[in-house]
């Protein structure tokens, strides 16, 4: 294959190919798109190539597998472009269109679906940023050579063997048993002791078939002859006898050691199951919880381990020892007298038949289970924390019925399940009866043609009973193999999920920082939609920037990105000159401070609460930090100080407490960048301005970025930006934005013509000898 | 910390005298850490809640002043001390808890788990339903019978 230049390394081998073929050779291709609808928005497979000359465009009727093999495309058509060429796309109620627009004519039009809306934007951004001259790094090479397998969902390519796709959770793998295979894994670490258990398993099923081999003997040698009249050896009876209460005690030796053994391994399994399970889903981005319902994460991190627990620890040690039991009591049937056991066997394969036909729908039946069983914890994981919404708004009957929609589900899931598997175990019980009843006739009529013996058929019924019950215990397996391996699947769905927030390979350490900001033609979207675009603003250390702007403006998804909470999309945030993206995460993270507008509290108290940061903080810190934040006093105040109980999320507290400690939280970790998102916007006039002395505390020497809905609140500030539409529109000082005339001064304009506006004024609130006021509280110390 | 005393008016309240010879009536003496740290981190407050002085170790305050202070601490804090368990509380909640205290026997209840605090290795605290705090101050000192009735919640 010819040679492509610049990014083609980067191309998946499949465009390659086809870039290979009709592309001319010496031009790059920047990036590729592949439409999924053509004109008429009936699906249809294209792929559009981007050089730094033409576009290239590959259709080909009807959908392909992907694009990716099948014939030669029915059309190509090549457009070439030049600067003033322009690429367009609007997303539109699930379907989009990207146009190639020269001075305002449409020249070419392609239609696609929103799975592919990513790709479309990324050609058109792309050539814009080859307009502006900008060299863009190739695209992520690795993502594209190391993946194998692609999501038919939303297309982005995961590495082989997983079984969820990284990106959007769908299911890749169709047999969710293969999941419970990735338990092994897992219990690599406990090899031993698993080994240990199944060789007790072994020695205590191999003891549980000793008995009737000793009737047997007992009953031909002895009990039968003696009823004939033949004298016997008594003490060889005794012997028996006492070999038979050897077996039992053996047995319940073995079977104890086993069942403690194999226990142990699968509890241990399941916690580091569920410890692996959080730790992974602590590691995740905002994003990927912004997505999940809170009730289905908990339901997937706690029940379905347990599920996998119980399979572990019950099931496969069951299924095991009724394997053996099967196989050696088939040897032993077998040994004793072969055309016996092979009627014994005659219902085998019909059983075998039933549980492969069963399986399909227990695997659907328990999947759905699951999920419903998330849908409950959904309910509750949204309603309890928000039971005084609910009751405000006198909605508890709703709730009730909501709780009670989801628990009918559950119920009918249930039902289903259990209809199936009713019967199934009824069908398999009448089976091992007719097996047993046939074995008598069989074995009557040959005692009385005296080929074999009263013993031997006593001690065979004795054996296909036993065998009969292991038979119909080890068709159990069926529906719970499927129910552990729906579990198994929807834990490896958190497991198999990619972090989009990643640390760098070769991370720089962020100790001392200084500080200062600079973001570079910063660009956002969640999903295809834009919310931040060509954002440019350096901060200087220790500048205090006041970040304004309506609501929806994007201010908060801004500092979301400064804090790492997701990853730009386009450009780059850089820190004291170096991208943060190279930064050990958690240490960049650790200099950052962050005030919320919700102060989130944890149930705990109020000093720990303080310390959550820092932990090992000591007693002199916290209490410094929350002389800062005045705090101090109104903690003293409580029943137990700094000991005192905050409630779930804080809520013993009221909005103004919370959000003191929450700044005496983000002071004591002693951040370089200090980032406060509306930290006074819910609170009264007189605790605000408490907060605001505060603050003027922690922003002392530090990078701060302030978002506040009142503007008054902002006149601290260095320098103000005021953004509009996810763009900066305004930059400067208070005063020069106001001359100005512009959005800033609009904005403020509108604050002081509400009804209450003169109780804002903003002139009463700058008051300079409260913000000397806490210094002193600290100094008399 | 600067030099200070505290005196008792005739009313039998407290009231600080600063370095400045400045006069406080009516104090409050508050402790910051009552469950963690009974004996350092004290605070002097007005009647208003405003804080005063601060001491952060008690040993480094005069004798007479600081059984003064601890006097008022003992006033103010009713934190019984648990010497015996008397039955066995039952798992439901709220369930009712029969002690013997160092202040004599009593009957609470509490309502749920969480009021059972393990605080440090051997020490537990329990609110109960009016938010009273009991303390027991080490398990290992308890007799077998009420540990026995306790271990159920730790
Ligand atoms: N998780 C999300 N998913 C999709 N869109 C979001 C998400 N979070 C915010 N947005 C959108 O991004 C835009 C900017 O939001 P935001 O940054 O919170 O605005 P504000 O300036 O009020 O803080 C809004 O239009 C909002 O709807
Ligand atoms: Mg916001």
């Amino acid at each position: 294959m010819r040679e492509l230049t610049i990014a083609a390394g980067s191309l998946p081998a499949w465009v390659r190919t086809l870039a290979g073929a009709h592309v001319p050779a010496g031009e790059a291709v920047l990036t590729w798109f592949e439409p999924d609808l053509d004109a008429q928005l009936r699906y249809a497979s294209g792929l559009v190539l981007l050089t730094d000359r033409q576009v290239v465009s590959l259709e080909w009727s009807g959908s392909r597998a992907n694009g990716k093999s099948g014939g030669p495309p029915r059309t190509v058509k090549q457009w070439p472009i030049d600067h003033d060429s322009e690429f367009k796309c609007k997303d539109q109620a699930g379907v989009g269109r990207l146009e190639l627009v020269r001075q305002g004519e449409v020249l070419a039009s392609w239609r696609y679906t929103m799975a592919r809306a990513a790709g479309a934007h990324r050609l058109a951004d792309r050539w814009e940023a080859e307009v502006r001259g900008e060299k863009v790094a190739p695209e992520e090479t690795k993502a594209a050579e190391t993946a194998n397998i692609e999501c038919p969902v939303c297309g982005t390519p995961s590495p082989v063997g997983s079984s969820t796709c990284a990106s959007c959770g769908a299911s890749l793998s169709k047999k969710a048993v293969w999941s419970l295979f990735r338990l092994f894994g897992v219990a690599r670490k406990y090899f031993w002791m698993t080994l240990l258990g199944f060789v007790l398993t072994l020695a205590g099923t191999a003891s549980g078939l000793i008995p009737p081999y000793l009737t047997m003997p007992l009953m031909d040698d002895y009990l039968v002859p003696y009823q004939g009249g033949h004298a016997i050896d008594p003490d060889m009876v005794k012997w028996y006898l006492v070999g038979l209460a050897g077996a039992a005690v053996l047995a319940w030796v073995l079977t104890w050691g086993q069942m403690y053994v194999l226990a142990w391994v699968s509890e241990r399994v399941a916690a580091d199951l569920r410890t692996m399970t959080y730790q992974h889903l602590q590691k995740l981005s905002l994003e990927y919880f912004g997505r999940k319902r809170t009730g289905d994460l908990i339901s997937r991190v706690s029940s379905d381990t347990d599920r996998i627990c119980y399979f572990l620890s019950v099931y496969v040690l069951d299924f095991a020892t009724d394997v053996l039991m099967l196989v050696m009591t088939v040897a032993i049937l077998v040994s004793i007298d072969w055309e016996l056991a092979m009627v014994t066997l005659l219902p085998l394969p019909l059983i075998s038949f039933l549980v492969f036909r069963v399986q399909g729908r227990l695997a659907r039946g328990f999947s759905s289970g699951n999920r419903a069983w998330a849908e409950l914890t959904n309910v509750l994981a949204d309603t309890i924390p928000g039971i005084r919404v609910v009751k405000a708004f006198a909605q508890e009957d709703r709730e009730v019925e909501r709780f009670h929609r989801s628990n009918e589900r559950v119920l009918h899931t249930n039902d289903r399940i259990n209809r199936v598997w009713a019967y199934f175990s009824a069908v398999v019980v009448l089976l091992t009866e007719l097996g047993v009843l046939v074995v008598w006739i069989v074995g009557v009529y040959r005692v009385f043609h005296h080929s074999v013996t009263v013993g031997v058929l006593t001690s065979f019924v004795a054996y296909i009973s036993r065998f009969y019950t292991r038979l119909d215990s080890m068709s159990r397996i069926a529906s719970a193999t499927q129910r552990a391996a729906a579990s198994a699947q929807r834990v490896f769905g958190i497991l198999d999920r990619v972090p989009k927030v990643v640390e760098a390979s070769n991370p720089i350490p962020a100790k001392n920082l200084e500080g200062s900001i600079t973001l570079q033609d910063v660009g956002f979207r969640f999903g295809t939609r834009p919310v931040l675009r060509g954002i440019n603003l350096s901060i200087r250390a220790g500048e205090m920037i006041g970040l304004a702007g309506q609501s929806g403006a994007g201010k908060t998804t801004l500092i979301n990105l400064v804090c790492r909470f997701y990853d730009v999309t386009e450009g780059a945030i850089l820190v004291d000159g170096a991208d943060i993206r190279q930064y050990s995460l958690g240490e960049y993270r650790r200099r950052v401070g962050l005030v919320l507008q919700e102060p989130f509290l944890f149930y705990g108290t109020v000093a720990e609460n303080i310390a959550y940061g820092r932990p090992n903080a000591s007693r002199t810190e916290i209490i410094a930090a929350a002389r800062a934040a005045r705090a101090h006093e109104f903690i003293l105040r409580l029943p137990g100080g700094y000991d005192s109980l905050v409630g779930e999320r804080g809520q013993f507290l009221s909005g103004g407490e919370r959000q003191r400690i929450s700044i005496a939280r983000a002071l004591l970790v002693d951040p370089r960048i200090l980032i406060l998102d509306e930290a006074t916007s819910s609170v009264d006039t007189e605790t605000e301005r408490e907060i605001q002395v505060a603050l003027s505390n922690l922003i002392k020497g530090r990078t701060t970025i302030a978002i506040a809905h009142r503007l008054s609140t902002l006149q601290r500030a260095d320098r103000l930006v005021v953004m509009e539409h996810g763009e900066i529109v305004e930059v400067g000082p208070h005063q020069e934005l106001l001359d100005r005339g512009g959005v800033y001064a609009r904005l403020y304009q509108a604050q002081f013509e509400t009804p209450h506006g003169t109780a804002e004024d903003p002139e009463e609130e700058d008051d300079d000898d409260l913000a000397g006021a806490p210094a002193a509280a600290i100094k008399d110390k | 910390m600067p030099p200070f005393r505290l005196e008792r008016n005739q009313r039998g309240r407290l009231a600080l005298v600063n370095e400045r010879g400045e006069t406080f009536e009516d104090i409050e003496v508050v402790r910051a850490f009552p469950l963690t740290d009974p004996r350092h981190w004290i605070s002097i407050c007005d009647g208003a809640g405003k804080e005063l002085l601060f001491i952060d170790n008690l040993d480094g305050v005069e004798a007479a002043t600081r059984s003064l202070i601890e006097e008022e601490l003992s006033q103010r804090e009713f934190v019984p001390v648990i010497t015996r368990i008397t039955n066995t509380p039952s798992s439901d909640e709220p369930a009712t808890w029969q002690v013997e205290t160092d202040r004599g026997a009593t009957t609470f209840e509490v309502e749920s788990d969480e009021a059972i605090h393990r605080q440090e290795n051997f020490r537990v605290s329990i609110t109960d339903s009016h938010g009273i705090r009991y303390e027991i101050p080490d398990i290992r000192r308890l007799d077998a019978r009420s540990r026995k009735a306790l271990e159920r919640f730790l």
